[in-house]
């Protein structure tokens, strides 16, 4: 549940220290009587260091043949062999396209929905109807991915599922969703929806609770309609929320919903449903290529990274909110 | 300054010094404001269907007669009532075993998490801690560029911690996010006069947070127990990289390999049928909706105690700090 989402406080650059600077002797003095901060702050140093960086480290596999023996720094030196290798492979196009299709289907469709809820279950007038609406959206969220499409499996199923039996009642064709390369993405898409927009709400309808009811009254004695409330007033108090949302919705556009991506699949719906992170998957922890699969995912971390950068780029230009 | 309420309250309504005007809206935006809820409350109330629908049916199925479920009989009642499907689980090993793993490694897993973070996020919340910028940033790199799946797959494997418990609470102890938002209610909450306070008489920084802080924190111990059960209860993908020995597997591995593994063994066959296979097929199905509904009812039984302090956490994060 990393879902929960908090603005997040950048890091300043170095330009914020103090002007003048204490004498050393004075500074270890204050590290030293801090020490008792330090070591409540070394577990998660050593997790960072061993799970985090450790790893960063070793991404230099990409660049080289990697064999156990040798590890990650002793293994021989390949360059940029195993990203030609990937750029040239038949399934480049396949898996990046299909990538960012996911991507660009999920970000139009999944995130303005929640941003719709929130405005309309902001203008519900009976506390208690707002209350339960916002339990029953959000539930699904506490049901896991594998749950999930567990529940895809069953519903789609083209013998005995529950949409198909509908499809039939209607008098048409039963469908095989689950092994249908067209069906991959709608279905996808729709559950994703189905299954976190209720929970996205909730960070917007805290946004909307804090906008000064005043503006509100202040704009119903000058007539203003709650469409023009909800368009004048709540949208752009939100704004710097949706904003930062989206950044970072930008900045993990490649890594969402790759386990279910992974779960979801069918030896019939790969042709769309093989994404970069699920051929990384097989290729390197199913079929041990170790180097080359890592190459791949450096690829998609860097294109992710480009993104990020980019739009918080644009953000600024355009003088919205921004990450930092 | 009360300490133990919620840390961050949205503002309270403004209070008019006088009574508003009347309203001035014409008849004709008043009979739009009534079609705009109208419209609202049809669109909300058709979303809430949306997502119960799905989930009731799967209750229904899973306590009616296989074929009536299959013939597309069951729509808004179960039919023929039957048990089977629930006691197919009970008796099924794996499942219990699956259960047992995942509560061990729900324990252990949230005890560590929450502990480190707990630890690391009043750290880096102290302002008078020197290098406290440079450690954030330590922790914030992290959150945009990670190494891959393939490096961490390599480092746990060289660490000898495949098949081991450690593999699957270790990897994910500590999200960046729980960090940010832990810190930021550290640095909301507890006022520096109190330790400063606390400093003049006596208090180290350990007494301080151990008997200070922590019971001040106890919103925000709640929000990071919760947050790690759940998200360790639902997780499978660690326990599918780095568990080979099947004896070892999560309730959410278990789960998936008889729900979603199995449809896609027999996705190709559906030509052969011979009536007994059919059978066992119609109550593998049936056994798949009770399975979802076992698997899923803890956490939705949870749901109303756990709601208020999710809402809450969310609050503690979109609060600027």
């Amino acid at each position: 549940m990393s879902r929960i989402l908090a603005r997040p406080t950048p890091a300043a650059p170095a330009s914020s220290r103090p002007p003048q600077r204490k004498p050393t002797s004075l500074r270890l003095k204050r590290v030293a009587r801090a020490w008792q901060l330090y070591v409540l702050l070394i577990p998660s140093l050593v997790y960072i260091a061993v799970f985090k960086y450790w790893p960063m480290y070793g991404v230099q596999i990409a660049f080289r043949n990697y064999n156990p023996v040798d590890g990650f720094t002793g293994s021989p030196w390949v360059g940029l062999q195993h990203f030609i290798r990937f750029v040239n492979s038949y399934q480049f196009s396949q898996v990046v396209g299909n990538t960012l299709w996911i991507a660009v289907l999920g970000l139009l469709v999944a995130f303005p929905v929640p941003v719709v809820l929130a405005l309309l279950v902001n203008q519900l007038q009976s506390e208690r109807f707002k209350k339960f609406t916002q339990t029953v959206l959000y539930s699904p969220a506490f049901i896991s991915t594998v749950v999930v499409v567990g529940i895809m499996f069953v519903l789609l199923s083209p013998r005995s599922g529950l949409v198909n039996n509908a499809i039939q009642l209607a008098g048409g064709q039963p469908i095989f969703f689950m092994g249908s390369p067209e069906w991959f993405r709608p279905v996808y898409v729709i559950s994703d929806v189905w299954q976190n927009a209720g929970f996205s709400m909730i960070v917007y309808l805290a946004a909307l609770s804090g906008i000064d009811p005043a503006l509100h009254d202040a704009a119903k004695v000058d007539g203003a309609s709650k469409f023009q409330r909800i368009r004048h007033i709540d949208l752009p108090g939100i704004m710097p929320v949706i904003t930062v949302l989206f950044i970072l919705a930008i900045g993990n556009l490649l890594n969402v919903g790759f386990e279910k991506a992974l779960l979801m699949q069918t030896n019939l719906n790969l042709p769309t449903s093989e994404i970069i992170q699920t051929y990384v998957y097989h290729a390197g922890l199913q079929q041990a290529q170790f180097s080359y699969s890592a190459a791949i995912g450096l690829f998609n971390s860097v294109l992710n990274l480009v993104l990020l950068l980019t739009f918080n780029w644009v953000a600024r230009r355009a003088n919205q909110a921004t990450l930092w | 300054m009360s300490l133990n309420t919620e840390p961050v309250a949205a503002p309270a309504p403004v209070e008019h010094p006088r009574p508003l005007p009347k309203r001035t809206m014409s008849f004709r935006d008043k009979w739009a404001d009534s079609a705009f809820n109208i419209a609202a409350v049809t669109i909300l109330t058709l979303s809430i269907i949306a997502v119960v629908y799905p989930l009731y049916f799967i209750v229904i199925a899973s306590i009616s007669d296989p074929s009536a479920v299959y013939e597309g009989k069951v729509w808004l009642f179960p039919s023929g009532i039957t048990l089977e499907g629930y006691q197919r689980i009970l008796a099924d090993s794996r499942i219990w075993n699956g259960l047992g793993n995942t509560v061990i490694y729900t324990v252990l897993g949230t005890a560590i998490s929450v502990t480190t973070i707990l630890f690391g996020a009043y750290a880096l919340s102290r302002k008078d801690m020197p290098g406290r910028k440079f450690l954030m940033l330590l922790f914030v790199i992290t959150m945009f560029f990670d190494g891959g799946l393939i490096t961490k797959y390599l480092v746990v494997r060289d660490l000898g911690m495949l098949d081991t418990v450690w593999a699957v609470v270790l990897p994910g102890a500590v999200g960046v996010w729980n960090l940010i938002i832990a810190r930021s209610f550290f640095e909301n909450t507890i006022p520096e006069e109190l330790r400063e306070a606390a400093q003049m008489d006596g208090a180290n920084d350990f007494t301080f947070f151990f008997k200070m802080v922590l019971p001040l924190s106890k919103p925000l111990i709640m929000l990071m127990i919760m947050v790690h059960v759940v998200a360790h209860w639902n997780s499978f993908f660690d326990a599918l990289i780095f568990l080979n020995d099947d004896t070892k597997y999560p309730l959410q591995l278990v789960l998936r390999n008889i729900l979603i593994q199995s449809d896609v063994s027999s996705a190709g066959t559906t030509g052969g049928d011979i009536e007994s296979y059919a059978a066992a097929q119609r109550i593998g199905e049936l056994t798949k909706y009770a399975m979802i509904v076992v698997s899923s009812l803890p956490l939705m039984i949870a749901l109303p105690f756990m709601q208020k302090h999710f809402t809450k956490g969310t609050m503690i994060g979109a609060v600027k700090s």
